[in-house]
């Protein structure tokens, strides 16, 4: 086999993880609360401004950055939550779709507004691996590491505590929930923050590999969301290995033709699947 | 007495404005079809947001006919609209078949706009990819449509306007309009009481794509200049549910009075700040969205009328009911819609 495929393979892969992380976070807050966050993407975005402006122009130690910029991003989950999901969680699923739609406008804009649209590097050049001939990005390993961990740990704090607990038990039924003594209330703030982290910390993977700059939620928003309409919407199973088919479907296209084609022929994947199986990939 | 008077605005409009002012009135009229174009699949709870596909696929299409081989727009704007007509077709028909509602078509539809987005990127050898295309110029020209004059193209989008909003109440008065409203009310029931949910479906769709394509034609035309990322893509997508959202879908001048609103905004805030503040007019353009969305979700027209329906059941509490049958626009829909909003 051409050993540039098997670089485009193990890349697609890697990329898979990070993509995968995301996918994670969007799903789990939609298992729990129903509500699709359209800006999902955008709120990564701080998270990425957040870390080239402590690390870059402040001068902070990067794993410091890094802790400061998920614990940021994870109270932002919980501001957009009080301030734009909670006055909708009762209107119809579309208005809590435009309500988050909105807040892509404004946070897009919002970054503009501040940070300009020029495209900024936090300057941090990891090495690049030579194994057998091929050439794997260092940070790419890293991010997919960290994205592995970060889907077992996200798994056993709901399969083994308390809060995790009820998560899961929300997720399957609402209504019963409330009588049997949990505030769900709390449970959506506490959903909120662990989506919100999990977003800072794609932040943190993310401004590794790519120049921050406004629109850079475009680049990433509508893949994450094929991927968990992919996966069955609030399967987190099922999303994790439809991140790695599309990661596939976008290597391996990018290497036969161009970025942009491997993109067009993953997003053409996606409305042909939904057409033969409208649930998802691993709908019962 | 309101129409006598926005008769004599819209004619007197050309000849007294200045051009820029023109320009931007011109703008809002094309937007303003685009956007009650969507409102006819989108009042009835199909929101798409695929509408950027169907205006890039209208803009380009003419343009690019026009720029390499010569033929006519006369020629390539129906060409245009059929091929939106097949792309709506393609998609809504297994979508509608396979029961695809909701958020699922709210997300297909997006992939849709993303592939005709990319599309037009990566053939970037014919469309000049994101630095966009020019139109070829021809000066002034009706086989070219091409009229360096505002006033030919001010009279263009006024007729597109009034035709859009006449197939608005086409569909509003026809028989078409109940059996939509019960499919998006429940489409099983619906289909259990004999309506036919496929075709009524189908319908709505085939007419919105076509005449979303024939607003991205115009507008092409107009403007001179694409931009994939201007006329196609989620963010014109957005765009479009956003505006006629803002507006009201549920009334027919609400997608006009949201594309009013919307660039008049957009414009002024652009004015008022400069260059200097890239971003700020949607900075704020965000939050109003937000809270449209969270405290009027049925539009500013629909609110409008919401307020003035209760001003006058207060007034007289007997008259009550005829004043909700008799007001104009005000459908017992608008009655329900004023509990949920867009509704699935």
């Amino acid at each position: 086999m051409d050993i540039y495929l098997v670089e485009a393979i193990i890349n697609g892969i890697l990329l898979g993880g990070v993509l995968a992380l995301l996918a994670l976070g969007l799903n789990l807050i939609f298992g729990v609360m129903d509500v699709v966050w359209i800006a999902y993407a955008d709120i990564v975005m701080c998270g990425m401004y957040a870390i080239y402006f402590l690390y870059a122009q402040y001068g902070v130690p990067l794993p410091l950055a890094f802790i400061i910029a998920i614990a940021g991003v994870s109270g932002l989950g919980v501001l957009v939550h009080l301030l734009i999901i909670a006055p909708v969680l009762d209107s119809p699923p579309l208005n809590q779709l435009l309500a988050t739609g909105g807040l892509l406008f404004f946070l897009q804009s919002f970054a503009t507004l501040l940070f300009g649209t020029d495209f900024r590097n936090i300057g941090v050049r990891l090495p690049v691996l030579e194994i057998a001939s091929m050439y794997v990005s260092f940070a790419r390993l890293i991010a997919f590491a960290v994205g592995l961990i970060g889907a077992v740990a996200l798994y056993f704090f709901l399969k083994r505590t308390y809060v995790g607990t009820a998560i899961r038990a929300i997720a399957q039924d609402r209504e019963i929930v409330a009588l049997m003594g949990i505030d769900q209330r709390r449970i959506y703030i506490v959903v909120s923050a662990i989506g919100g982290a999990l977003a800072g910390l794609a932040a943190c993977l993310l401004a590794l590999q790519y120049d921050v700059h406004p629109f850079i939620g475009n680049t990433f928003g509508p893949v994450i969301f094929i991927i968990c309409v992919l996966g069955g919407l609030g399967n987190m199973i099922g999303g994790f290995i439809a991140a790695f088919v599309i990661s596939q479907i976008i290597a391996i296209g990018g290497y036969y033709a161009s970025t942009e084609l491997s993109y067009v022929l993953a997003f053409t994947f996606f409305i042909v699947l939904m057409l033969i199986r409208p649930r998802g990939l691993f709908a019962p | 007495m309101f129409l006598a008077a926005g008769i004599v605005v819209l004619i007197a409009l050309p000849l007294v404005a200045p051009t820029y002012f023109l320009h931007l009135v011109i703008q809002i009229l094309i937007w303003a079809f685009i956007y009650t174009a969507w409102s006819l699949m989108g009042r009835f709870g199909f929101v798409s947001f695929g509408h950027g596909a169907f205006m890039g696929i209208g803009a380009y299409v003419p343009a690019l006919l026009w720029g390499y081989w010569d033929v006519t727009p006369w020629l390539g704007i129906p060409l245009s609209v059929m091929a939106s007509v097949l792309l709506a077709v393609i998609v809504g028909y297994p979508c509608f078949r396979r029961k695809v509602v909701g958020h699922y078509f709210a997300l297909v539809t997006l992939a849709l706009s993303q592939v005709v987005l990319l599309s037009l990127i990566a053939a970037r050898d014919i469309t000049g990819g994101s630095l966009g295309f020019t139109q070829k110029t021809v000066g002034h020209s009706w086989y070219a449509l091409q009229f360096p004059e505002k006033g030919y193209f001010y009279a263009i989008a006024v007729l597109l306007w009034l035709a859009g909003l006449w197939v608005w109440l086409w569909i509003d008065r026809g028989i078409g309009r109940e059996a939509l409203e019960a499919i998006s009310e429940d489409e099983d029931a619906a289909a259990a009481v004999g309506i036919d949910v496929m075709r009524e479906k189908m319908r709505v769709t085939v007419i919105s794509a076509a005449l979303t394509a024939l607003g991205g034609a115009i507008y092409g035309q107009y403007v001179m200049y694409l931009n994939p990322e201007t006329v196609s893509g989620i963010s014109v997508s957005l765009q479009i549910v956003f505006a006629a959202i803002l507006g009201g879908v549920y009334s027919l001048f609400g997608p006009s009075v949201g594309s009013l609103l919307t660039l008049s905004l957009t414009e002024g805030l652009r004015v008022w700040f400069g260059t200097n503040f890239i971003g700020a007019a949607n900075t704020i353009y965000g939050i109003l969205l937000v809270l449209c969305v969270i405290f009027m979700p049925q539009g500013v027209v629909g609110t409008l009328q919401l307020i003035r329906l209760r001003r006058r059941s207060q007034a007289k509490p007997a008259a009550a009911q005829d004043g909700v049958t008799a007001q104009d626009g005000v459908t017992a829909k608008g009655g329900v819609t004023a509990k949920g909003g867009v509704t699935t």
